[in-house]
């Protein structure tokens, strides 16, 4: 293999990838051959950095150098500077990389100081589409461990022991979730992964897809030996091309090493992985729907029990797992049970994968010790709220889960407090609200979102939530009547108790939260027709500052209904509020900023 | 899409062979309902009738079946859609950016609503939830160019660039 003196990593994940990352990189390699460094430093494409908002992201090892908000012409500067002269470029250093003395190592830049990446170890180091470098990172070493030196029973033992909790959402122990797979009697059974990722807002098992899809092949191995299993499915999204697209080399590279298919690493053990998209239905994520879906019908669910572990895919006993469950195994298996079980709380052990997204400095993935304090994340990750704005509230769990007020921004993250607090882990997706959020808008929106995924099998959460979301729209828009906060909450305990699936049992759960925190909003909006967050558009009035408007007309010009009267130079404009039909055409036009909502 | 004219003799021979091969390629695959429309679905743009109904007779699927799974899934389509596809994301990262405030802007812009698509068959608008770029929310989807963060003032920009 070839020495190089220095590698640099162009981050090619979904976010970089808009951010012109490939321009990046082809001018990259072309700088090089220019320079004539082909031979001495290597250009890596890697998986997401988790940094997604400053992309397009170039890291430079061995000083681990983090360059962000490239340019195509930033790329010569950072040949010429850094990888010929080595003096590094700090105008284009990420955030508050830079030290006095050069740069500080990746571990102790605040976004990444308090993060300890288990399920990430690989992305955004390794190039995804290289089984060597895999290889290189002690890839399949674990899989070769439990094939060569293990019993079944001793890899559910030590799952078991390592106390690692489900990440798709429930948080069920994954250790006993096998022990009932392996225990099932049948000539076949299978072994699935969910890589459906629904909640929209969050992206975890996308970039563990994309950075290191050989991690999901390897550990899904591992659990077809375990629980007895000699076929895999990956459910994917289709929405997700450069995931499938990764799993898809992933899969013909095992193979081809050897490390898939018939008798693997010639212990007389086989597995084969098949992938299979989804089509975009939500309730696919639940996991009889997606067994359904993997059947090619519609993906419906069905009540359990009988679980998956005992009467799954074709009627088969099945193990199905979440793809950042799957990517903890490796570790755990090579490092131990007890090295797992010192990180976490008590009850929630290891870490977990977040994608931070809303209104926060750093958007991105963060990978965080259970037990974080959401004050952590916001303020020393996250890098603060933009514009001196307020922290209001965070939403995890996304349609299923819960807020998170500022009063609570103290309390560690784990399965737990979060349930105590009405929210949910959920998946990952963490969206940070400030002082401009409505919070009867949001939960609003998350009914919305569950009234078009409902699958429409069983009519509390067919005609239920659609109920709610005609309650929670009416008081939105102004119109809502007293009596319709008991009607709502009456409702979501009516739901959650008859409701199928997960689906319809969890939607009401953003409406109950923000009900609890924040009643005091949903009052506003129905007694005094007042938005306390200026959100709701249809409660808001439109005016025209009297002292800034110069009566140029051109508000008046652009609105759409007339509602602007006023002549040209004679004076300031002014709106007929009975007329404005709130489209906020005005507020954009006018160049001299004079009219605002309140 | 390309402009070429679908009812040429040749160009439907050859969408017909390459969906004669997908059918071939899963005969004998369990549970290859889904997969086959994914890719008869890249093959014409959309699953039209006589599409699904050769579906249906090779792979001996009733056709109440197909259709069951066709409107149960967003992605596919019974419809042709335009020649630029537009997806703005209304995930919760992006609505709270003010996702919705763009696709106003779009509709305005093109004078379709959702699900809609221009008289002259350019484009077509749809919401989408969560394309995995939250970072860059809001994010708006043109065929495969990822656009992030969005002002709505930007919109027309956007569109001038496809017209
Ligand atoms: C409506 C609904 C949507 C879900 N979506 C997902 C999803 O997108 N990804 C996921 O891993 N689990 C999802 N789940 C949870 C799965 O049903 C299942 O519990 C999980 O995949 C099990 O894996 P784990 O034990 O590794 O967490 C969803 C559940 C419900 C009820
Ligand atoms: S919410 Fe829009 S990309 Fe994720």
């Amino acid at each position: 293999m070839q020495i190089y003196r220095a590698h640099a990593l162009v981050c090619r994940g979904t976010g970089c990838s808009s951010h012109k990352a490939e321009e990046i990189f082809n001018e990259l390699e072309r700088q090089l051959q220019d320079k004539k460094l082909t031979n001495e430093v290597k250009v890596v494409t890697a998986g997401c950095l988790g940094l997604c908002k400053s992309g397009p992201n170039l890291v430079i090892y061995p000083e681990g150098a983090i360059y962000s908000g490239l340019q195509v012409e930033d790329v010569e500067e950072i040949v010429t500077e850094h990888l010929l002269k080595g003096r590094i470029v700090k105008r284009l250093l990420f955030g508050d990389t830079e030290a006095d003395a050069g740069i500080k190592s990746l571990d102790d830049v605040g976004f990444f100081k308090r993060q300890k990446r288990i399920a990430l170890r690989n992305c955004g180091v390794i190039n995804p589409e290289s089984i060597d470098e895999y290889l290189a990172f002690d890839g399949y070493k674990a899989l070769t461990k439990v094939l060569t030196e293990m019993e079944p029973a001793e890899v559910i033992d030590v799952l078991k022991k390592s106390q690692l909790r489900g990440r798709g959402g429930a948080g069920f122990p994954t250790g006993t979730k096998w022990e009932f797979a392996a225990k099932a009697e049948s000539k076949q059974k299978y072994v699935c992964c969910n890589a459906d990722e629904g909640d929209p807002g969050a992206f975890m098992d996308r970039s563990i897809l994309e950075g290191d899809p050989h991690s999901l092949v390897e550990a899904m191995a591992i659990a077809g030996y375990a629980v007895g299993a000699d076929k895999g499915f990956i459910y994917i999204r289709a929405e997700y091309p450069i995931a499938v697209k990764r799993l898809r080399l992933a899969i013909e590279q095992a193979k081809e090493y050897g490390l898939l298919g018939e008798n693997i690493l010639n212990t007389g053990f086989n597995f084969d992985l098949e992938i299979r998209l989804g089509a975009g239905a939500f309730v696919c994520g639940e996991e009889t729907a997606l067994l359904t879906s993997i059947e090619g019908k519609r993906g419906e669910p069905r009540p359990r029990p009988p679980f998956p572990a005992v009467k799954g895919l074709w009627g088969q006993p099945t193990l199905l797992n979440n793809v950042e469950t799957y990517a903890n195994v490796p570790p755990i298996i090579l490092n131990g049970p007890d090295w797992f079980t010192q990180i976490g709380t008590e009850r929630s052990k290891g870490t977990k994968v977040f994608a931070v997204g809303g209104n926060i400095n750093n958007t991105g993935l963060v990978e965080i010790p259970m037990g974080t304090t959401l004050r952590e994340v916001i303020y020393e990750i996250g890098g603060g709220i933009p514009n001196g704005k307020e922290f209001k509230a965070a939403q995890t769990g996304g349609p299923s889960g819960g807020c998170i007020p500022a009063s609570h921004i103290d309390t560690p993250i784990d399965y737990d407090t979060l349930v105590e607090l009405g929210a949910m882990m959920g998946s990952g997706g963490l969206i940070i609200m400030d002082e401009d959020t409505c919070m009867v808008d949001i939960a609003r929106f998350f009914l919305e979102f569950t009234v078009d995924e409902s699958c429409g099998k069983c009519p509390p959460c067919r005609i239920g939530t659609k109920r709610m979301l005609e309650i929670l729209s009416r008081i939105t828009e102004g119109r809502g009547e007293e009596g319709d906060i008991e009607k709502l909450e009456t409702l979501a305990k009516n739901i959650k108790a008859a409701a199928l699936c997960g689906l319809g049992q969890t939607a009401p759960n953003p409406v109950l939260s923000t009900l609890r925190y924040f009643r005091d909003e949903y009052e506003a909006h129905v007694r005094d027709k007042k938005c306390p967050a200026g959100a709701c558009k249809s409660l808001l009035d439109y005016v025209i500052d009297a002292e800034i408007c110069k009566s140029c007309g051109i508000c008046a010009k652009n609105c759409p209904v007339d509602a602007i009267e006023g002549e040209k130079k004679k004076g300031p404009f002014v709106i007929i509020q009975e007329k404005c039909i709130k489209c906020g055409t005005c507020v954009e036009k006018c160049p001299f900023d004079a009219i605002s909502a309140s | 899409m390309s402009s070429t004219c679908s009812c040429s003799k040749e160009f439907v021979d050859e969408r017909e062979e390459r969906l004669t091969e997908v059918i071939e390629k899963y005969r004998g695959v369990r549970g290859a309902l889904i997969p086959v429309l994914h890719e008869a679905q890249e093959i014409y743009g959309y699953l039209p009738f006589h599409v699904q109904k050769r579906i249906s007779e090779e792979m001996q699927i009733p056709m109440g079946e197909i259709y069951g799974v066709i409107t149960f899934y967003t992605q596919f389509s019974l419809e042709p859609k335009g020649e630029y596809q537009i997806q703005v994301c209304l995930g919760t990262a992006c609505y709270v950016k003010g996702a919705n405030l763009i696709l106003e802007k779009f509709k305005e812009k093109l004078g379709i609503d959702v699900g809609g698509c221009t008289e002259d068959g350019k484009f077509s608008l749809q919401a989408c939830r969560c394309v995995g770029a939250c970072g860059l929310a809001p994010v708006v989807m043109i065929n495969e160019d990822v656009y992030g963060g969005l002002k709505p003032s930007e919109v027309e920009k956007i569109l001038k660039k496809y017209q």
